[in-house]
């Protein structure tokens, strides 16, 4: 493959960096600059960096499972996120906010948004590591 | 600022239509992404343009205090965007996964299913 | 709040994740295929009893109130298309069971349906031009997809044509949802009526028009902008192909009727006079086209187009009649096309090719076949009392009523063209005897076809043959909701009324 001994060592250090930093775009996406679509391709940009540096096969393994099953459960966990407020009677998709106090931590706010970041968070990932994936894979044979 | 914008505008349908006219897929898929930036810019021209003026309203009040740029066609252009990203990934597969199949990068040649 | 109106794209969507969660296992992604359009059948009726029986029925998504948020509404016109794509995606379900290759379903074929469906009654159900665009988006990429899967050259050269065509008409309707908000600064359809009326240069709204015309235009298939359709819709597997002939263009045609009744009515002498125009070369060169032809599946997606223009033909002489006998036509023309590619299908299963001049023999061998194909070919034809016979009849009367005879003429040709070639279908494939040189190849493909999978086919293709002999013979309660549709359109008042509430 094309990788370099520096490309690699860098990709290794990165990768979790970039991972991190993702999960702090997620979070921090409700009131401030962030969410679910820009972290997922920042996830999906630590993968591709991996996948450049090594191969495919070792990216999959990196991954764990197969990005189907990513963007299934992403697109399942957007859906979901607009059922609760149905239940309670109100308009498709209106946000309900379930705050917890986690002790020696603060308030957590837990909600029905935060549900349908995660849920496009996996989606953006499992849709670009499906294209990402298929077309590196189609370039190897 | 807006005749600028106007004549960019202008000058990216131009190229993405002189590009997507070309025998070339890749050229074609070229033009495809030049056509989706030129409609974004399109909306942001039209959507009105202003400096310094973010939107936003200060504490304690209901409606922003003196004049503000309109959100929305930037909320517009950033769903276009994510959404021709989406469509310009597939579009990149399909001319791959097309060349491999035909072994040909010419429209021209490609014409078996026409009538 | 109505619930009622989300749940026909609130299943699709859940259905779609669940069979991607499930992607290892093709027996439940089977099971999910039948489970998620079924219940997305029910729920669209439902959701049209609720409309026919309480009146337009609105839902501000998240509680921000219409026209500041995204509406979905449910008039009777976006009702009655719900139903109609979820009868198709219920029978293509089924059907695909029988047909669809191990390969194809593991590569995504019922989450791409299920996606596919989402999108389409996304786009029939929302109450906001960008949505709009975005739900066409979304259907538009499964369709990609579903054109694709399974990879053979034919299918990659249709994709390129149809991919381009269809990218640049989404983006013309991009750009002119971008000018109509520059000029209005309102994206909610019940905003805009009057928001475009109050626009000072009714000519840019006219400009405008024009730009919607253009794009749906690409979208319906109609003439000149037709071409990608011939091309590419032959070359998928005939499940797909089915579920494109019926619902696919009539997304563009039901966005037709929407604009041009409820937005943009403001200059009809110009506007409708150029779909009139339109409505007349689409059936023609349709018809013509397809009589060139001697493929099954390209016949049946020239005589898309044609049937395109009756449709548009309705629009475009907008008297009251004109409009029902169009509604009349899309629920009729769903059906029937549909249907007619089915039949297509198992033409093919059981003699191993589309083309005419290497199959015959079938009414010998199969003569309840050749009764399943002709009550969609007569119907489409318009042969009494089948329910093509009246969509054509509303329409025509409308024509001469109108004292438009050029169009009425051109109806009534095209009409016994697609006799024609229904004929011509039926004489070769059905009629003749089979010929002697692919006589091997199509006894192999008779033999290789299992019981179970015929018979799983001919239920959808039974089930939808059925539903024509209704709509032909129960005439009369189908033409009741379709002018309960009409005039819905014809009063746009309703509309803003139902949507805005109390605060126009």
């Amino acid at each position: 493959m094309m990788g370099s001994l520096i490309l690699r060592t860098a990709a290794r250090f990165l990768l979790p960096l970039l991972l991190l930093f993702s999960l702090f775009m997620l979070l921090r996406g409700h009131d401030e600059p962030g969410g679910g679509f820009i972290a997922g391709l920042i996830a999906a940009v630590a993968f591709a960096l991996y996948l450049f540096a090594f191969d495919a096969a070792r990216t999959r393994q990196l991954l764990g499972v197969d990005p189907r099953l990513l963007l299934g459960l992403g697109l399942l966990a957007a859906t979901v996120s607009g059922l609760p407020s149905i239940l309670l009677g109100e308009a498709f998709f209106t946000a309900i906010w379930w705050p917890i106090d986690v002790p020696g931590f603060g308030e957590v706010k837990l909600s029905t948004p935060l549900l349908f970041d995660i849920g496009v968070y996996l989606l953006v990932l499992g849709a670009i590591m499906t294209i990402v994936l298929a077309l590196d894979e189609a370039e190897e044979e | 600022m807006e005749p600028v914008m106007a004549i960019v505008v202008g000058a990216l349908f131009a190229t993405s239509i002189y590009m997507m006219l070309r025998r070339s897929i890749v050229k074609l898929v070229i033009g495809l992404i030049l056509l989706s930036n030129a409609a974004n810019l399109l909306i942001f021209t039209v959507g009105g343009m202003k400096r310094g003026l973010p939107p936003l309203i200060d504490e304690g009040m209901k409606m922003p205090t003196g004049g503000w740029a309109d959100p929305l066609p930037q909320a517009l252009i950033l769903t276009a965007i994510v959404i021709s990203f989406g469509v310009l990934a597939f579009a990149v597969v399909l001319i791959h996964r097309a060349y491999e199949v035909v072994q040909e990068d010419d429209l021209d040649k490609m014409r078996s299913t026409d009538t | 709040m109505n619930p009622d109106v989300a749940l026909p794209v609130l299943i699709p969507f859940i259905a779609g994740a669940l069979s991607l969660v499930f992607y290892r296992s093709l027996s439940v992604q089977r099971w999910i295929g039948i489970l998620g359009t079924g219940a997305l059948l029910v729920a669209s009726i439902y959701l049209l009893y609720m409309t026919y029986t309480q009146g337009i029925r609105v839902m501000a998504m998240g509680e921000w109130a219409a026209p500041f948020g995204i509406v979905l509404v449910a008039d009777l016109l976006g009702a009655i298309m719900t139903v109609l794509a979820a009868i198709l995606g219920f029978a293509v379900a089924v059907y695909s069971l029988a047909t669809i290759s191990r390969d194809n379903i593991a590569y995504g074929h019922f989450p791409l349906i299920h996606l596919l469906l989402a999108g389409v009654c996304g786009a029939f159900l929302t109450g906001d031009i960008f949505n709009l665009y975005v739900w066409v988006e979304v259907l538009l990429v499964s369709s990609f997809a579903l054109l694709i899967l399974g990879g053979e050259r034919a299918q990659m050269e249709g994709a390129i044509k149809y991919v381009t065509l269809n990218l640049l008409s989404s983006i013309l309707l991009l750009v002119a949802v971008g000018l109509t908000y520059g000029m209005t600064g309102t994206l909610n359809m019940a905003d805009l009526v009057g928001k475009l009326a109050a626009v000072e240069n009714q000519g840019l709204v006219t400009v405008i028009a024009m730009l919607f015309l253009v794009s749906f235009g690409i979208k319906s298939a109609a003439f000149p902008l037709f071409f990608w359709l011939p091309a590419s819709y032959h070359t998928p597997p005939v499940a797909v192909s089915a579920l494109f002939a019926g619902l696919l263009t009539k997304v563009g045609v039901y966005a037709l009727f929407r604009f041009f009744t409820l937005l943009f009515d403001h200059d009809v002498g110009y506007t409708h006079e150029i779909l009139l125009w339109m409505a007349g070369f689409t059936m023609i060169t349709g018809v013509l086209g397809a009589a060139a032809q001697y493929e099954i599946r390209r016949i049946l997606s020239f005589h898309i187009v044609s049937q395109i223009g009756y449709m548009i033909m309705g629009l475009a002489l907008f008297t009251p009649l004109a409009l029902i006998g169009g509604v009349f036509y899309i629920m009729h023309h769903i059906i029937v096309k549909a249907n007619l590619f089915l039949v297509g299908g198992v033409v093919y299963f059981l003699r191993g090719s589309y083309d005419l001049k290497q199959i015959g023999g079938l009414w010998r061998e199969k003569p309840w076949l050749g009764l399943l194909f002709l009550v969609p070919a007569l119907s489409l034809a318009g042969v009494p009392p089948l329910s093509g016979f009246f969509g054509k009849f509303i329409i025509i009367r409308a024509g001469i009523e109108q004292q438009s005879w050029g169009i009425v003429a051109v109806a009534l040709v095209v009409g016994l063209l697609t006799l024609y070639s229904m004929i011509k279908i039926w004489a070769e494939a059905f009629w003749k005897a089979q010929p002697e040189a692919h006589a091997e190849r199509a006894a192999q493909f008779t033999a290789a076809l299992p019981t179970r999978s015929l018979v799983l086919m001919l239920m959808p293709i039974s089930a939808l043959a059925l539903l024509t002999l209704f709509i032909g013979i129960g005439a009369q309660p189908v033409y009741e909701l379709a002018s309960a549709a009409a005039e819905q359109m014809q009063n746009p008042q309703i509309y803003v009324q139902a949507v805005l509430g109390d605060s126009q």
